[in-house]
């Protein structure tokens, strides 16, 4: 199933990736706090699927006939809303108020944000609810399909088996989870809290269509997303090997980075200056 | 009462392709004509609540009006963040059809029996928490949850429960029915402790004591002002709820009784179980009196608080 060597990840990032980067760094020169690793792990997938895949429009965040995307790791936000706000559903000063009292924009995704499909942060019920708005867009015929990011700790969670189990029963091919396996979750690595391995397996075995791809490669990204639903008939898994914290030497794999708090501005000169274009 | 809520979704379900119906591992053949007529509306996901309600909410969230059901214990305490989050934070049309509300299934042990239900999904905002005293209510209730806004609790009896609801007051989700007037005490009923109410009433009147009954099978939103009302009339209050005295029926009716402006302040007792797990089977009528849910404790109560007022205006 692995087209290349997916323990070794060494793609280099493009000037697209590295600003998505940015505005999500410069979040913390008001903010001083955030998911730094989660998000930095999820840039290319979720900027390959806001810009190649998703059907949507910013002007109309609930049109009926729109790609559900839901951010069930929802502590990796800040990439989300930096791809929000550039696509237009909310205007881009919002991320100058994130986590602030009057700001849209939290530690984790509401649904009242333009954009956001669901409120998550509580790990384990993104799939679930993407499920079940996959099955109402069956029974409506309707174009739209649904797709949820889910981590490689969330997995932990019995729930995203629960739905899986669900999702396999009914053949439901238009749903696709991609999982952000970026190898480490709060505590440690995910092979020392709790192995998932083999996980593409896993997935398969609950009636999936699995794939794994590396998921900092936009193009092999864009390859693997758009050929979805993979088989016909099955639900789609994407096991996106990542790096937690990606782009940023002093922040991959560093799970001091995993939230951080009162980020200095020399800490912020360092990220900008390694995400130089 | 089971039965009726469930032939209810069908026959709604049959006229509206909105509404959805999702249970757990449910008994053999339940809804089989839903499942037969409607088989794309028509789920049943196995041993896995926590999908079960987060699914439901997902359906909602494209328009639908789901109807999940299994047993009561299993929604509120299994399922807590996922009514939490996917039904109460998303405001989601999810209605939760829970079996076995209070002592019904006594003879299966403290797993399954939902003594905390209402005190657990009070504290969710925006749910609508109701508990109708028989089939009958329950056909006045079903029809009204359609076009509700927002999740509900649906809190089921036993079945098979005598019929002691009569109609003739307007049934409306959030309402106070006002069952009986009566200057001496209040009795303030929910689920089918209406009917223990009413034969307590009877009890009482032949002793002289006009006992007063406020039904409220909407037990969220708390129909303040017509409890207010009868409260403002009488000197005592007793509750009644098949349900532990934390958090349910009696901690709302205190709640809003205690913030109000009454000069003189009103005595109460609220009937139900006690902090305790069961440590008996038997039936659901054995544990109600072992915990004094029944007609005799509600009139002891109720002479208590009168004969207070006796003694006090003496």
């Amino acid at each position: 199933m692995m087209s290349k060597d997916l323990h070794n990840l060494s793609t280099p990032l493009d000037a697209r990736s590295k600003l998505l980067r940015q505005k999500i760094v410069n979040v913390f020169k008001y903010s001083r706090r955030g998911h730094v690793g989660a998000a930095f792990s999820l840039v290319e997938i979720l900027r390959v699927l806001y810009d190649e895949i998703l059907h949507f429009d910013p002007k109309n965040p609930h049109w009926n006939k729109r790609d559900r995307c839901i951010l069930s790791k929802g502590h990796g936000c800040l990439a989300l809303y930096a791809l929000l706000a550039e696509k237009g559903f909310f205007d881009p000063k919002e991320m100058e108020r994130f986590c602030l009292f009057d700001g849209i924009l939290g530690g984790h995704p509401e649904h009242r944000v333009p954009g956001v499909e669901a409120s998550t942060g509580s790990l384990g019920h993104g799939l679930s609810l993407g499920l079940g708005m996959a099955l109402g867009c069956r029974y409506d015929k309707s174009p739209g399909r649904t797709f949820v990011i889910v981590g490689d700790g969330e997995c932990n969670e019995g729930s995203i088996w629960e739905a899986a189990m669900c999702a396999g029963k009914h053949k439901l091919e238009q749903l696709t989870v991609i999982v952000d396996y970026n190898k480490h979750q709060s505590y440690s690595t995910t092979l020392e809290v709790q192995d998932m391995e083999p996980f593409a397996d896993k997935w398969s075995a609950f009636g999936f269509a699995a794939r794994e791809v590396d998921g900092h490669d936009v193009v092999a990204l864009k390859e693997v997303l758009n050929k979805v639903p993979l088989e016909p008939g099955k639900p789609t898994a994407i096991i996106a090997h990542t790096i937690k914290g990606k782009g940023v030497s002093f922040v991959e794999n560093n799970l001091k980075w995993h939230h951080k708090n009162k980020v200095t501005d020399e800490e912020i000169r360092s990220l900008l200056k390694e995400l130089e274009v | 009462m089971r039965k009726t809520c469930l032939d209810q979704v069908y026959e709604l379900a049959k006229k509206d392709e909105r509404i959805f119906f999702i249970g757990s591992d449910l008994g053999f053949e339940t809804l089989k004509e839903f499942k037969k007529e409607m088989p794309g509306r028509f789920f049943v996901e196995g041993v896995a609540e926590a999908n079960l309600v987060s699914m439901a909410a997902g359906l909602a969230m494209e328009g639908k009006i789901v109807y999940a059901n299994t047993i009561a214990t299993f929604l509120s305490r299994r399922c807590f963040e996922q009514i939490v989050l996917d039904m109460g934070l998303h405001d989601t049309n999810v209605r939760l059809i829970a079996n076995g509300g209070g002592l019904v299934y006594a003879p299966l042990g403290p797993t399954h029996l939902a003594i905390d239900d209402i005190a657990i999904l009070r504290a969710v905002p925006n749910m609508t928490i109701v508990a109708p005293c028989d089939a009958e209510e329950m056909k006045r209730l079903m029809p009204l949850t359609v076009d509700h806004d927002g999740p509900m609790y649906i809190r089921l009896a036993k079945g098979g429960d005598p019929v002691v609801s009569t109609g003739s007051i307007p049934f409306a989700i959030g309402k106070a029915l006002p069952i009986r007037e009566g200057k001496d005490v209040l009795i303030v009923t929910t689920g089918i402790t209406l009917r223990m109410a009413l034969q307590a009433a009877d009890v009482l009147k032949l002793e002289g004591i006009e006992a007063a009954i406020l039904h409220m099978p909407t037990i969220k939103p708390l129909d303040i002002q017509t409890l207010l009302h009868y409260v403002s009339q009488v000197p005592g209050v007793v509750t009644v709820e098949e349900h532990t005295i934390i958090g349910g029926l009696g901690s709302a009716v205190l709640e809003a009784v205690a913030e109000a402006d009454f000069g003189a302040a009103k005595r109460f007792k609220r009937i139900g179980i006690p902090d305790v797990f069961a440590d008996h089977y038997g039936s659901q009528d054995d544990l109600m009196s072992y915990y004094g849910i029944d007609i005799q404790h509600i009139c002891s109560a109720a002479k208590q608080l009168h004969s207070f007022r006796v003694k006090t205006s003496v």
